[in-house]
């Protein structure tokens, strides 16, 4: 039996049609959800670039605004995965029990796992490629190098899609989630080169800050935006898809040990 | 077909330190209506988690229309529909949108389930509720909908919990109706209630249920002959207690739940002479039910 708890995630395309139940609620409510996604992101970016920028001058060489947005399109994203695995999946998995009834089908746990982890994905992309068409109107995408950062906001959303599902798996309501919010994807904003650059911290704290998904992240997507290669790629890229691994292993135990048990 | 088309073997399961299933054995052959019957708490849930194949038993084993489950339970669940206890329809979808979401799940081609919409909504009811959100719907129309759910894939077996827990006499009558439709179309149905009405007009065959065990099993009919006196007479108003002295020496099983005696016996006649003598005392003769055998098989305290 424990066995069965420990089984590496059952990967099948039998979570297409939870995807795709997924999609039919966000076509309902599209217009909500794309402000809720990418408002409070574009207001900040345009406050803070323009306002702080006209005071900040330029950093590393470029303007702040663009700087800043490069962070933001790595947040926005990391947002986007976190709030469908933690807020939405809670909803379907407890609230709505509609994780209850998809497993009454000829469907596993694991299938539905899945199907919440590929809409996570597919909101964070969403989210990524909408700020990169605002960040790309306004001029600050430098080359056609911006749209390899649409795969580098998959990886984000793979992350922390896998990430949530694991705070998800251990929610006993919708207010356990601010100690997730708050306690650990606040201070990683802070710590990941979204706003300042952080090479600039103390050794210790860059020791920290190097060990945060979010920190790769923004390393992939900022010199994209700005037109460049990414320096130490292979790096970066593992520790996404280590996060992304190792947290939906970590989420599909989790989750079938609150709900087969 | 000749085996059953579900049978379980000495069911387990655990939760924590408490056993909540402690050795069942079910066998439900095609074609029957079975009831598991018992109080909250016996089990009856569980049980059918586990011949569904969503939680692990401890120990045990069970097979589904031929499958072991859980190992074989998704291909279990292809030709089975479940009924939940509570509904967990899609609040934000319509009602078809209900039922084309459902069916994806069995793996079945849009245009197949689009096809069968029709007959579904007509056979819950719901005729030009189609595009109605189910928020309008009332408890029975909800009720009705999630039983067309699980007929979405044209089960063999239906497993039902509490189907009709919280429904109004209406709405409770049509879903009886319903369910006899299903058992005529040769469909196995498996449900769980503690309405004794229910299994009592429903079930050809039912299991009491009580701390995790079954503890009798037959047709409803036949298990009240078994086991209980056939006529009843309650008894309640002022001096009924000291009343109830003189009518242990008149019937042979007399019991007291509140301010009413219960009188059980073959021949109820001295019961009511009695009884005829005493202005104060007011009396309800009837036979004896399948309520009766409940309260005698599993007492008659409040369960949690």
């Amino acid at each position: 039996m424990n066995a069965r708890l420990y089984a590496p995630p059952a990967l099948s395309l039998r979570f297409i049609p939870v995807w795709r139940r997924h999609f039919l609620v966000w076509r309902k409510l599209a217009l909500p959800s794309i402000l809720g996604n990418l408002g409070e992101p574009l207001i900040m970016l345009f406050g803070l670039g323009y306002g702080l920028g006209a005071v900040m001058g330029e950093i590393g060489g470029v303007s702040y605004f663009a700087f800043l947005a490069a962070g933001f399109v790595a947040s926005s994203t990391m947002y986007a995965a976190t709030f469908e695995a933690l807020f939405s999946a809670f909803s379907r998995m407890h609230v709505q029990k509609t994780w209850e009834a998809i497993v009454n089908a000829p469907m596993t746990l694991d299938d539905v796992l899945l199907g919440e982890w590929a809409w996570a994905v597919t909101k964070s992309l969403a989210a990524g490629v909408c700020m990169l068409a605002v960040i790309a109107l306004f001029g600050y995408a430098k080359s056609a190098l911006a749209l390899a950062a649409i795969p580098a906001a998959v990886l984000i959303g793979l992350a922390f899609g896998a990430l949530g599902l694991c705070v998800n798996a251990i929610a006993n309501g919708y207010d356990f989630f601010s100690y997730y919010m708050t306690l650990v994807l606040t201070p990683m904003m802070m710590l990941s080169g979204v706003f300042f650059p952080v090479d600039q911290l103390p050794g210790a704290v860059l020791a920290i800050a190097m060990a945060l998904p979010l920190y790769h992240g923004v390393e992939i997507v900022r010199p994209l935006l700005l037109g460049s290669f990414p320096s130490n790629l292979l790096l970066h890229v593992g520790v996404l898809v280590a996060y992304s691994a190792a947290g939906f292993y970590v989420a599909t135990v989790l989750t079938r040990k609150r709900l087969l048990n | 077909m000749t085996s059953p088309a579900l049978q379980t073997r000495g069911l387990r399961k655990s939760f924590g330190t408490q056993e909540v299933v402690c050795g069942v054995d079910l066998s439900v052959a095609h074609g029957e209506c079975f009831g598991l019957l018992g109080p909250n708490g016996a089990g009856k849930t569980t049980t059918l988690k586990l011949c569904l194949g969503l939680i692990d038993p401890d120990s045990g084993e069970a097979r589904l229309l031929d499958h072991d489950v859980p190992a074989r339970a998704r291909e279990a669940r292809a030709k089975v529909g479940v009924v939940p206890q509570f509904d967990n329809l899609d609040p934000d979808f319509t009602v078809a949108e209900n039922l084309a979401v459902y069916g994806r799940y069995f793996g079945m081609k849009d245009s197949q389930i689009e096809a069968r919409i029709p007959g579904l909504l007509e056979f819950a009811g719901l005729n030009g509720r189609a595009n109605s959100t189910i928020r309008t719907l009332s408890g029975g129309m909800k009720r009705r909908l999630t039983l067309a759910r699980a007929l979405v894939n044209d089960p063999q077996v239906l497993f039902m919990d509490e189907p009709t827990t919280g429904l109004d006499p209406q709405a409770r009558h049509l879903i009886w109706e319903r369910l006899r439709q299903l058992t005529q179309q040769g469909r196995t149905l498996i449900l769980t209630t503690h309405f004794m009405e229910e299994a009592e007009r429903l079930c050809r065959r039912i299991a009491i249920m009580d701390h995790g065990r079954v503890i009798a099993e037959g047709s409803p009919r036949g298990l009240i002959s078994e086991h209980i006196e056939p006529q009843v007479v309650e008894v309640h108003g002022p001096g009924s207690d000291l009343w109830m002295e003189r009518a242990r020496t008149l019937a042979p099983r007399v019991e007291r739940a509140g301010e009413t005696v219960f009188c059980y016996a073959a021949q109820v006649e001295p019961v009511i002479e009695d009884l005829r003598g005493q202005s104060e005392l007011a009396y309800l003769h009837r036979p004896a039910n399948l309520e009766d055998l409940f309260l005698k098989l599993t007492g008659r305290d409040l369960r949690d």
